[in-house]
């Protein structure tokens, strides 16, 4: 219980017994089990990457120079991100709302190369239908682009609510959690690279 | 944990500079794995691709999830989440034959 009143003094609006806000806590919560989501996602795929019968596979088709180059501006985008939490942090909106919009603007153009590489795969002759390893592959990519996408809409939210002076230091945690989702997208891409792109 | 403890956990992430170079550092071990992928395709090359993605993974969540300096719930909970998944499916994997032993 002195935890509890000595939380009264940090910028969190609600004391919690732990002394971590329930919303940092449900959001790490989330996270760990969307390592189970992904976990099953990235597993079909490994098994059924030699399984297809007629082709053509992933394997044949992958651009890697430019897997390689979105893969580092998903890498960027999280210095972005952690840079618009400690500018926040120390009070500076202005530059939370620059790091916010690179961050999302950074999203975006990872977003833009899977369109690409989908579309050009699909040019090619390899859609969701060919085999089970073109299955595997766009359902696992496609969840991932959906999830860098909602990153996208939650930071341009942010940026919005901080024009509108509704995200001050005391409320640096929202960007936080924000922050940790993104980062998160960033972490699965950063196996299913190599996984799905780099081991043959 | 008190206020003073999340305090001086806040007081302990890296500043700008430092989340610069771990960027450098990311990019780098990224150009080293796109350059293994072009050298050769063996067992080797893949345990080192391998190794080199969970050392990327843990300086993301630990520098920039900042899980590093967090409270050891926080570490429990995606950890929990993670172990588990990682179990299973390596298990499943196992199961339908996926590694050849």
């Amino acid at each position: 219980m002195t935890d509890l009143a000595v939380s009264h003094d940090t910028p969190t609006p609600h004391a919690t017994s732990t002394g971590i806000s329930n919303e940092k806590v449900l959001m790490w919560a989330f996270l760990g089990s969307e390592c189970l989501l992904f976990g099953a996602l990235i597993s079909t795929y490994i098994l059924y990457r030699h399984r297809s019968v007629q082709g053509p596979t992933p394997h044949l088709l992958y651009d890697i120079p430019f897997t390689s180059v979105s893969s580092f501006v998903l890498l960027m985008s999280s210095l972005s991100m952690v840079l618009a939490l400690a500018a926040i942090q120390r009070g500076d909106e202005r530059r939370l709302r620059v790091w916010l919009a690179t961050t999302a603007t950074l999203g975006a153009v990872f977003i833009s190369g899977q369109i690409y590489e989908f579309t050009s795969f699909i040019r090619r002759g390899m859609t969701i239908k060919t085999n089970v390893t073109s299955g595997a592959f766009y359902v696992l990519t496609g969840f991932h682009g959906v999830h860098v996408t909602i990153g996208i809409i939650m930071l341009l939210s942010l940026v919005n609510l901080s024009v509108r002076g509704k995200i001050p230091k005391a409320r640096s945690e929202i960007v936080e959690i924000v922050g940790l989702y993104w980062h998160f997208v960033d972490i699965v891409w950063i196996i299913i690279f190599t996984v799905v792109y780099l081991i043959p | 944990m008190t206020a003073t403890d999340i305090t001086e956990a806040e007081h302990g992430h890296p500043g700008d500079a430092q989340y610069i170079l771990i960027a450098v550092a990311l990019a780098v071990l990224t150009a080293i794995e796109v350059g293994l992928y072009y050298l050769k395709h063996d067992t080797a090359t893949t345990a080192v691709l391998l190794l080199l993605m969970a050392l990327k993974f843990v300086i993301v969540v630990g520098f920039f999830m900042h899980l590093k300096f967090d409270s050891v719930l926080l570490r429990r909970l995606f950890s929990g989440g993670l172990v588990l998944a990682v179990f299973i499916y390596v298990v499943t994997l196992f199961m339908f034959g996926a590694f050849h032993v």
